[in-house]
């Protein structure tokens, strides 16, 4: 089992370099460089070629981008082209903004679908079930600012419950600090909730239609025990990995939900980078994201490995 | 009604009704819409009743119904073919490297791998920032990108047909693989394919839409749903309801094509039991 | 203590089961039902063994469950009445049946490996009912677990509760739902086909095992098989089923020397044939250079490990050779060797005296029509999305160029061979029965005329008197064709029926080969023996036979390990 994990772990940070080049080589690739992006439309070629200078863009690509990348380690990431300020100083508040949203969402959805996909799944085609699916299918096909947007009138102009701006500030309290994030965070679940049900409902059937079950029901179990002893365990990896998956919908949707409600997380640093062409940032922000996700993923792997007899105890 | 030989159920029926209004009103929007696409018409964010309108006037005094059809056009057309592009790819990649196996399927498994390590809006938001948005570039990213889960379904679907004994039977009557692919392994993929077909279209088509809500999708003067929301998303502090009509719009077609999906899904399902 | 008188037989009975109508709903029609189990009634006293025999489809299974007041889902219980020991559990709520699943009637089914939890040690499964039925503290059932594994000649039965489920062998597993099953020690014990997934060496251990087990705990059992030979070992009375309504039943003995019915008389006669009917007198062997020549092959997958090792093979023109062996031998392998499937590492194949090349993708288009294949499984060899014409019709035209009216001629000639009416032609194979599939896939073989016909397995599939048929198709095809067939089956009753030659392979290699009449008859190499006399004979005392004159030469027994 050892040497698994050790391949597992290997590949994750295979992946995670693979992504850094990918993100790096976005950027070489395709044309126009980061000179002619700062300098937009006022571009000379004397001003073009003394940024370039300056930005050491002569050296060859792999150096540059064993340069960026090691920078990156040490926590430098580099200036924005927009402002000309250090991008880890705009991220780090930013960062944390960001996390806290997506675990107050994560807390509260990851639980709460596992216990209704499961609920579901036992009563498959009961009038819950049939309920949940209906409900499911019309919240996955809903875009993430249609919800924010009800939930904005309902709650927030009609009701006035909570703020429809989460504008959250590092001097707040956790109690304010909730209070602001309520909306976004509602939102979120809504998005993450249906997706996750649906999958973990899914596997669920799978595992409850297997052999070991009707064998489970036929020693005289109560259907709950059924459940929890024979299906759960062996449900537990596909779960894992609906979690993981679904944590990435969370990376997603995050940054249309952090637009919405103007939150000052790194989704909305990302796409005003977008949208101002601020190369290095939005590739600072993108590795931030997808090693955030490569991370998910591995943990989710290796989480399932614990989780297999076949592969914890290989014959 | 029937549909592949099958009973619809009333859900997928809804479905269906749902997709057909939406593709009429995209190819007969000039004819049906009463205004023209940029027409200002009236006062901003005027009421249906003083602006004598559907659904009243957006944020510049545009008629809103008529962008929503005008919307259509562009949404839907863009979507569509993004998607067919990416199935394109997809498909033919992952059912060549589930047929002819080895170095090929390694050599694509490795890449799609690599290439799904990134979740796909950062990789969209990246080539975006890179290269500018234009609507080439939109389908040209979103279709490479989605083209990867393409591939995984289909070379995972190939892959349980492949060692199916039929197919064997066919490789060793000494059948080419272009026969084997098209006669033996197509016709048996294709269920879960079209209902990956409708997913994808779902994921596309809200990919755009939130692309556009970002301001970095389809640009104006082009109606395009994700943008209207934009649009007229300040509307919101003053109580209206204006983005939430184009919002519902794409809601509405994504649960449309969801719920023709589920019963494709549905009754392979109970045809494989 | 003998119990005779009328009152004292009444008082025995345990399970009385009346008029059984159980339904089962149509895929696809709501509301839309037809009987799986139709009027079936039986009584089964304490200790009595009752055997359940029918072909597929014949509602054993059903029966079996209802047993415990269980139906599958899309069944249910829609008339007669299920009483065991006094309480009808086809009226009781299920929380009620609850206490008497497991504790009081309990389950064996076929495959244990699917049955058994694959996330939980096999010490928390097989004392799992004990524990929760409130009958044993856990240390009580770990204590139960070890005595039944090593009644059960468990290996190491101190700890073999420690392991998970696929740390051990396929008829250890099998062995250890029997202890699961006996762990509360039931009255009554549903077996359902469980020694049906296994080879056969392994099987008549199980079967000593489970006899063993019933009889030293005075367990009433209700045995359920498709094998007359295998529940003649077992069961005091047999009841014969088909299509969810009793034939017959009676005692053991009677059913197989005397039955009453055309139906089980025939069940009875071709069951018989596979052991005691008598070896055909060899077949003139043509002359002449053989049909297929195998020369020292070996194989291996990604040449890590040998599967087969140093094979030659002969076949004669018009003559038919078995390959015989048991799951993981080789055999299929060895077909996929022929084909080109899998290129040999060394040796050579000879076809008609010309060298084959060994990839398939080297051989002629009239090479790869010389040699044809039929497979085990009807349903996966046909297309399900192409018409009988169109599976049918296309060797005839990529073979023979033929096209239009000349491939639907010959496509209604092919049918007329295998016994198909010609309107098959439109079907789709999903319209059609086993049997029928089977006989397409021969036809679509013989389209291309071959010279050699390998037969995967192609009776395993079926129920017995399908396989006759198919079986006896083939060899009025052989007669017509003048064709050689190589035969893959782990199972001697057909090798016994078809073939002129015999290959016994064991571990990839051949370790006996010659005439049928010479390779079953003594002097017999030891691993044959064990092969041939681990198939269940039909007489009621066969089992304990075997195992008294396997306990003599014990050398023998150790061969199958």
């Amino acid at each position: 089992m050892l040497a698994l994990l050790a391949r597992r772990l290997a590949l994750g940070v295979l992946t995670i370099l693979v992504t850094s080049v990918l993100i790096f080589a976005g950027t070489e690739v395709l044309p126009g460089d980061v000179a002619t992006a700062i300098l937009g439309r006022s571009a000379t070629p004397e001003s073009i070629e003394s940024i370039r200078k300056a930005m050491g863009l002569h050296d060859p690509a792999p150096v540059r981008y064993v340069r960026w990348l090691t920078n990156f380690l040490q926590g430098d990431l580099g200036t924005s082209l927009a402002n000309g300020r250090p991008i880890a100083q705009q991220i780090a508040s930013r960062l944390g903004n960001t996390l806290f949203l997506a675990s107050v969402a994560a807390a509260i959805a990851v639980p709460l679908s596992i216990i209704l996909g499961v609920m579901a799944a036992i009563r498959a085609n009961g009038l819950f079930d049939r309920a949940i699916s209906v409900a499911t299918l019309v919240a996955i096909s809903f875009p993430e600012f249609f919800i924010a947007y009800v939930l904005i009138i309902i709650v927030a102009v009609n009701l006035g419950w909570f703020p429809s701006l989460a504008s959250i500030s590092p001097v707040m309290d956790l109690g304010d600090r909730l209070y602001v994030v309520a909306l976004p965070a509602l939102t979120l679940v809504m998005v993450v909730l249906a997706h996750m049900m649906r999958m973990t409902r899914a596997s669920v059937i799978g595992v409850m239609s297997s052999p070991y079950i009707e064998m489970a029901v036929l020693k005289g179990l109560p259907g709950w025990r059924v459940v929890v002893q024979h299906a759960l365990p062996n449900a537990l990896a596909p779960i894992i990995n609906v979690v993981a998956l679904n944590l990435a919908y969370l990376i997603v949707g995050i940054i249309v939900v952090e637009v919405v409600f103007v939150y000052p997380g790194m989704g909305q640093l990302m796409v005003d980078a977008v949208a101002k062409r601020d190369v290095p940032v939005v590739q600072a922000c993108g590795l931030i994201f997808a090693g955030t996700y490569v991370g998910l993923n591995m943990i989710a792997d290796i989480l399932a490995i614990f989780s297999n007899p076949r592969l914890r105890r290989p014959r | 009604m029937r549909l592949f030989g099958q009973r619809l159920s009333v859900a997928a029926t809804i479905g269906l009704v749902i997709i057909v209004v939406n593709i009429l009103a995209a190819v007969l929007a000039p004819v049906v819409a009463p205004y023209g696409e940029a027409d200002i018409i009236g006062d901003v964010w005027d009421a249906p009743e003083t602006s004598q309108t559907v659904f009243g006037l957006d944020n510049l005094g545009r008629d809103m119904f008529s962008r929503l059809l005008y919307g259509a056009r562009t949404t839907i057309t863009i979507a569509l073919i993004t998607t067919l592009l990416s199935f394109t790819i997809g498909c033919v990649f992952g059912f060549a490297a589930a047929v002819a196996g080895g170095w090929l399927d390694m050599l694509l498994s490795r890449i799609v791998d690599a290439l799904m390590a990134i979740p796909t809006l950062i990789f969209a938001l990246l080539v975006l920032s890179v290269l500018g948005t234009s609507i080439p570039v939109l389908i040209g990213t979103i279709a490479v990108l989605d083209s990867t889960r393409v591939f995984r379904l289909s070379r995972a679907v190939a892959m349980n047909i492949v060692p199916l004994e039929y197919v064997e039977a066919a490789r060793l009557r000494g059948e080419g693989l272009a026969w084997v692919m098209r006669r033996e392994v197509l016709p048996n993929a294709l269920p879960p394919l079209i209902a990956e077909f409708g997913l994808r279209f779902c994921f596309t088509f809200l990919f755009i839409a939130a692309l556009s809500f970002l301001g970095l999708g389809i640009q104006p003067p082009f109606a395009d749903w994700g943008g209207m929301v934009r649009d007229n998303a300040q509307a919101i502090s003053f109580g209206g309801i204006a983005p939430l009509i184009p919002a519902a719009a794409i809601a509405i077609l994504t649960i449309g094509v969801n719920l023709v999906v589920d019963w494709i899904l549905s009754i392979h399902a109970a045809r494989r039991a | 203590m003998p119990q005779d008188g009328p009152e004292a037989m009444e008082q025995n009975i345990i399970l009385t089961i009346r008029d059984l109508q159980i339904l089962a709903r149509i895929e696809g029609q709501q509301d839309a039902a037809k009987p799986i189990v139709d009027g079936v009634s039986l009584e089964l006293r304490r200790g009595e063994v009752l055997g359940l025999i029918g072909e597929s489809g014949a509602g054993k299974s059903t029966i079996g469950l209802a047993a415990l007041g269980y139906t599958r889902p899309g069944c249910v219980i829609s008339g007669g009445s299920i009483v065991f020991d006094g309480v009808d559990l086809a009226r009781l709520p299920v929380e009620e049946i609850r206490k008497f699943r497991g504790s009081r009637v309990a389950y064996i089914a076929q495959s244990a490996a699917a049955s058994f939890n694959p996330a939980r040690k096999l010490y928390d499964q097989v004392g799992e009912a004990p524990v929760r039925h409130g009958l044993m503290s856990w240390s009580e059932a770990k204590a139960r677990s070890t005595e039944l594994f090593r009644e059960l000649d468990l290996p190491n039965p101190d700890t073999f509760g420690e392991r998970y489920p696929h740390e051990v062998s396929g008829g250890q597993l099998q062995r250890a739902m029997a202890a699961m099953a006996m762990s509360c020690r039931p009255e009554i014990l549903v077996l359902d086909e469980p020694t049906t997934a296994l080879d056969v060496t392994t099987q008549i251990e199980v079967l000593a095992s489970l006899k063993k087990l019933i009889r030293e705990h005075h367990t009433a059992g209700l045995y359920i098989t498709h094998d007359l030979a295998v529940v003649a070992q077992i069961a005091d009375r047999i009841m014969v089923l088909r299509h969810g309504k009793m034939v017959e039943e009676g005692p053991a003995g009677d059913i197989l020397h005397r039955p009453q019915q055309e139906y089980t008389r025939m069940l009875v006669s071709v069951r018989a044939a596979e052991t005691s009917a008598p070896l055909p007198p060899p077949r003139h062997r043509a002359a002449g250079t053989p049909v297929l020549a195998l020369d020292h092959v070996s194989a291996s997958y990604r040449s890590l490990v040998k599967v087969i090792n140093d094979v030659s093979l002969t076949i004669a023109r018009g003559e038919t050779v078995a390959v015989v062996g048991e799951s993981g031998s080789g055999k299929s392998t060895l077909a996929r060797v022929i084909c080109g499937l899998l290129p040999p590492e060394s040796g050579t194949i000879a076809f008609t005296g010309e060298p084959l090349p060994k990839a398939l993708r080297q051989r002629s288009r009239d090479q790869l029509r010389r040699i044809q294949m039929v497979y085990q499984m009807p349903d996966v060899a046909l297309n399900p999305r192409q018409t009988i014409g169109e599976i049918l019709g296309r060797p005839v035209s990529f073979y023979f160029g033929s096209s239009g009216s000349d491939v639907r001629a010959r496509v209604k000639e092919l049918l007329e061979m295998v016994d198909l009416p010609a309107d098959f032609a439109k079907r789709r194979p999903g319209e059609l029965s086993g049997g029928q599939k089977q006989r397409v896939s021969i036809a679509r073989a013989i389209a291309a005329k071959p010279e050699l016909m390998i037969c995967d397995e192609v009776t395993s599939a079926l129920d017995p008197l399908v396989a006759d048929g198919i079986l006896k198709l083939l060899q009025q095809i052989q007669d017509e064709m003048g064709l050689s067939y190589l035969f893959i089956t782990h199972d001697l009753g057909v090798v016994r029926r078809v073939s002129d030659r015999v290959a016994v392979m064991l571990r990839g290699a051949l370790v006996a080969e010659g005439p049928l009449a010479k390779v079953f008859s003594p002097p017999y190499h030891p691993y044959t023996e064990l092969l041939l006399s681990s198939v269940p004979e039909m007489r009621l005392d066969w089992l304990e036979e075997v195992l008294a004159r396997r306990a003599e030469i014990p050398r023998v027994a150790a061969l199958s390990a």
